[in-house]
């Protein structure tokens, strides 16, 4: 099911010459309406004859959070106060806040993005949908909202909080589809059963979740406890909001709306674009955006784009589902290492949600890596050869996946120091040295 | 026939033993044989209790991984060479021996054995065929 097949499914030589054109003119927009592009590309020599070919995109600057909190409120802005008809704001919760703006034609085709999301998450215009993202200045709420009401599905704007109130209405309104966060689907799902309300009372059948990082053990938690099909979907304020990209019914990688946003993954160390199947960060690049548009914005969140077609028949970029942010990336050896590689990998032995630490260290000049991991249930053995044999067949995975040598310890359950429920994933020694 | 066995995994620290014992005490529960596998870097304790559920319970609750796993427990006649003709029943009948190790007390008529075996129920038959005496759970639970 589309919401736009035309679109959604665009032939990739025809997409690449759209992307090529819409690319052009954002960047001549921006050249000639935001000083801080234009001196951006001024210092890198460019100009915006200087666009060419997709290939072009990678001479150009990147833009990061810090340049959006330095021209705090409206710097970033390409047109005139006149043309803005909408104003959110990201949360400031290390340093200024950032503004971004839409003009009525950014309202419009987020509309459109929002309601390919819908579809393409398994929304109809026959769904109610309850939508619990937070409404206000938080782009979640209204995202998702001026989607639903596009596709034409009956929305219930409830926002977040009151759960009970949430559980109550969904049962009396026959809520099809529900829209939040996937932690505070769960906490619905913890207070039905404190209720008494089972999922077979609801006529519930699929959650569109996202605004922050979740795992496929947590998809697995909410579908058994809900009985639903749920799906990822990805936004950014500073991008647009939710709608940019969205897990199909396959469940395997968010499609990226290639008409409307440009996605690279690079390397956060250095720059360098990295091929499809590398993880790094994700860098996006609007292209249709009026009022905010945004150049090889760093998103900071850690994915890799998936080679290979999708069987929905989607064209245009997918990526992985988001595994954390560059915040949390090392360095050891000069090799880039992210904590989520780590769990992913343990993920395909335990089963459960694994308790891992990584120590790093450093022996002379050189930097070594302890994975200590909590032997749980599903990772025990009653044979010390099963152990040894885990212990081996981990060490050789995470080598594979990381690519630099490992030690792995079996620890007991709960040694490793845990603050708030959540374990300290990182305990880097070579800072001390 | 089989007999249910705690295996309990350990850091090879001190300590880790006496913590295991004494959340097994608390529940006023007591230990009918105990055997130690360890590396350098951790240990594997198997225990029989008279009573494994509630054991188990106990440890899980105190936050140790612990797996029940099913085992024979089975009585030699007090002579030389009473262990080496029960391995050669099983090693005619190509049954592989995973670990054993012996019982603290005393049968009515001689050492008992712990036996984890790839085949328990072959091995059940195997032995019973040869006139071997395996012990049931309440007699073993007991002892
Ligand atoms: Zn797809």
């Amino acid at each position: 099911m589309y919401w736009n097949p035309k679109y959604e499914c665009l032939p990739l030589e025809e997409l690449y010459e759209l992307q090529l054109e819409r690319l052009k003119v954002t960047v001549e927009r921006v050249f000639y309406n935001v000083p801080h592009y234009r001196r951006a590309f001024q210092e890198k020599g460019l100009e915006p004859s200087d666009i060419k070919s997709l290939e072009d995109l990678s001479k150009l600057p990147f833009t990061t959070k810090d340049d959006l909190r330095e021209n705090y409120p409206f710097g970033m802005f390409a047109v005139p106060m006149s043309e803005v008809v909408r104003l959110h704001s990201s949360s400031g919760t290390t340093g200024k806040p950032t503004v971004v703006g839409y003009t009525r034609r950014d309202i419009d085709v987020w509309a459109e993005l929002m309601a390919r999301a819908l579809v393409c998450g398994g929304a109809t215009r026959n769904d109610i949908i309850q939508n619990a993202y937070g409404y206000g200045l938080f782009t979640g709420g209204l995202g998702i909202h001026y989607g639903a009401e596009r596709l034409g599905a009956s929305v219930i704007p409830i926002s977040g909080g009151n759960t009970r109130r949430q559980v109550m209405i969904m049962k009396d309104f026959g809520t099809t589809v529900l829209t939040c966060t996937p932690s505070y689907a769960l906490h619905i799902a913890e207070v039905m059963e404190e209720m008494g309300v089972s999922p077979e009372e609801l006529k519930l059948r699929c959650g569109i979740f996202g605004a922050e990082p979740w795992s496929e053990n947590m998809r697995k938690e909410i579908e058994r406890r809900l009985k639903i099909s749920a799906v990822d979907i990805y936004g950014l304020s500073e991008v647009i909001g939710p709608g940019v990209a969205i897990e199909c019914q396959e469940k395997n990688g968010l499609h990226i709306f290639g008409d409307h946003f440009l996605a690279e993954v690079i390397d956060p160390a250095t720059g360098e674009v990295l091929p499809p199947g590398q993880m790094g960060e994700l860098v996006l690049t609007s292209l249709t955006k009026e009022a905010f548009p945004v150049i090889r914005y760093r998103t900071r969140d850690i994915t890799a784009i998936l080679p290979g077609e999708c069987p929905c028949g989607r064209t245009g970029v997918r990526i992985a589902r988001i595994t954390g942010r560059t915040d949390d990336m090392l360095i050891i050896r000069g090799v880039n290492v992210f904590p989520s590689q780590v769990e992913s990998v343990l993920l395909q032995f335990g089963g459960t949600e694994p308790h891992y630490q990584l120590i790093v260290d450093r022996e002379g000049s050189l930097d070594t890596l302890e994975v200590q991991v909590e032997v749980s249930e599903g990772l025990f053995s009653d044979k010390v050869r099963g152990l040894e044999e885990l212990e081996r067949k981990l060490r050789l995975e995470l080598e594979s996946t990381l690519g630099i040598n490992v030690k792995v310890t079996l620890v007991e359950p709960k040694t490793i120091a845990r603050s708030e429920g959540k374990a300290k994933r990182v305990i880097d020694r070579r800072k001390l040295v | 026939m089989k007999v249910k066995q705690l295996s309990v995994f350990l850091e090879n620290k001190s300590g880790r033993l006496a913590a295991v014992t004494r959340v097994l005490a608390a529940r006023g529960i007591n230990i009918r044989a105990l055997s130690i596998a360890d590396t350098s870097d951790f240990g594997i304790l198997r225990l029989i209790v008279n009573d494994p559920q509630s054991a188990y319970q106990a440890l899980k609750e105190a936050g140790f991984t612990v797996t029940l796993t099913e085992v024979i427990g089975v009585e030699m006649p007090d002579r030389p060479g009473a262990l080496s003709s029960i391995l050669a029943h099983l090693e005619e009948a190509k049954i592989n021996i995973e670990y054993l190790y012996a019982f603290l007390g005393r049968g009515d008529n001689g050492a008992l054995v712990i036996f984890r075996v790839e085949d328990l129920d072959k091995a059940i038959e195997v032995l019973t065929s040869k006139g071997v005496k395996i012990l049931n759970e309440e007699k073993i639970y007991s002892l």
